[in-house]
């Protein structure tokens, strides 16, 4: 008789990018349980902030309930503060709030991206249970472990104990980080099953925030 | 949408005629599949849902997206809570919106996972009717149409998933309202030569 497991991984993947003055977010829209594909056309992004996007792959019910939470979050601060959640003070939150419940964790792989105060694109890469860090990029999910070797080959910031101090965020311009985030999703694509269908791209810069579709192998 | 009518307890085909595809308040309909006796709670809550929403006596009436909504949360809660309610529900409606006619088809499981799509099915019906529907669905097929579709994958169900039965029920949702149509039989055939004599070429007493 087989136990009762309250989680299973809905598969997916999700990188984010950020730049001087961007920040790119993105993921697939495929929807996975076993060997079988649920539906392709499935978002893990959400809009938390105005200059705030989370994506997040994972177990989906504690996906879409852990986005509402912190939406629901983000709406009390914005009714007490008279201002939106800045990208910082939501990378904090979602850190509490995947902690508080470590005992029984939210199932779920997030990258964070935005603009800070400054404008400046920030990445914020976080693990199942709140253990987070601002980083220049991340991927997470079924896909990220064929990700982050090439991320870090095109963008990984020189040793930080290099003075003077360099900065974490790409030179690379938009159009260009985009390209790579294409490309890397394409990449992924091939080898691994979870990922695929759709990729959602999210671009978030000083005039708003862009939404792309691109078709991937639905293999 | 459409279901066989038959309730399994382990390898007993322990009920002939369920009726497993339910009306849900003007706008919707909701089908389960796994346990019946949580299937029949949901209907419980829902029918308190439904009562609480009509006393409002607001003009507004709960449509096929809340009651989506509403399942799921209830699904995830008790899978919190480790007492899960052991069903696949899929939940279709129409209802009028401002841009007019919206259709919606969705399902949750027992665990909180959910989403929408064209076409859902549960159990075997992911494995061998959701490739049929994703080759022959289209947009704004006439309902003669989907229900020839539905039987199609009815009837392979029928063939190779053993916990079914040949007696169907058809359940259509409309904005006039909700019809579950009389159960019945789809025609099968068994008449290959490779069933006729099965032990001819076997070897020993069996």
């Amino acid at each position: 008789m087989a136990k009762f497991s309250p989680y299973e991984n809905n598969g997916g993947t999700c990188v984010a990018v950020a730049g001087d003055g961007y920040c790119v977010v993105a993921a697939d829209t495929r929807l996975s349980v076993g060997y079988s594909i649920l539906t392709r056309d499935h978002s893990k992004i959400c809009q938390l902030a105005d200059k705030c996007i989370l994506a997040s792959s994972g177990f989906q019910g504690d996906i879409k309930a852990l986005q509402k939470n912190l939406a629901a979050k983000e709406l009390v601060y914005e009714h007490n503060h008279n201002k939106k959640m800045s990208c910082p003070a939501m990378a904090q939150l979602l850190s509490n709030t995947l902690y508080y419940k470590r005992f029984f964790p939210y199932y779920t792989f997030n990258v964070l991206g935005g603009l800070d105060s400054q404008g400046k694109g920030c990445v914020f890469t976080y693990d199942a249970v709140g253990s987070y860090e601002r980083t220049g990029y991340s991927a997470q999910g079924t896909g990220a472990k064929l990700i982050t070797p090439v991320l870090d080959n095109k963008l990984k910031s020189p040793n930080p104990l290099i003075l003077p101090a360099r900065d974490a965020v790409t030179p690379l311009s938009e159009s260009e980080a985009v390209d790579l985030v294409k490309d890397v999703f394409a990449s992924a694509t091939e080898r691994d099953i979870y990922t695929g269908d759709k990729l959602e791209i999210v671009v978030i810069n000083s005039s708003g925030i862009h939404r792309e579709y691109i078709e991937l192998r639905k293999d | 949408m459409a279901s066989d009518t038959g309730a399994s307890y382990g390898s007993t085909l322990r009920y002939k005629s369920v009726e497993r595809i339910k009306a849900v308040g003007k706008h919707s309909l909701i089908g389960a599949s796994g346990e019946f006796s949580d299937f029949q709670e949901i209907l419980r809550y829902l029918d308190e849902l439904t009562l609480s929403d009509h006393m409002w006596d607001d003009g507004n009436s709960l449509g096929p997206k809340e009651i989506h909504s509403y399942l799921t949360r209830v699904m995830y809660n008790r899978r919190n809570k480790f007492d899960p309610l052991w069903n696949s529900l899929v939940l279709g409606g129409v209802k009028k919106g401002p841009k007019g006619e919206e259709k919606y088809l969705g399902m949750v499981n027992m665990i909180g996972t959910h989403f929408e799509e064209n076409h859902i099915a549960t159990g075997f019906g992911n494995h061998l009717a959701i490739p049929i529907l994703r080759a022959e669905w289209h947009e704004d097929m006439t309902f003669e149409e989907a229900v020839k579709l539905v039987e199609k994958c009815l009837l392979v169900l029928l063939y190779r998933d053993r916990s079914s039965i040949n007696k169907f029920q058809i359940a259509k949702i409309t904005t006039e309202g909700a019809t579950i149509y009389p159960p019945y039989s789809l025609k099968t055939y068994w008449g290959f030569a490779h069933f006729e004599n099965p032990a001819q070429g076997a070897v020993g007493s069996w």
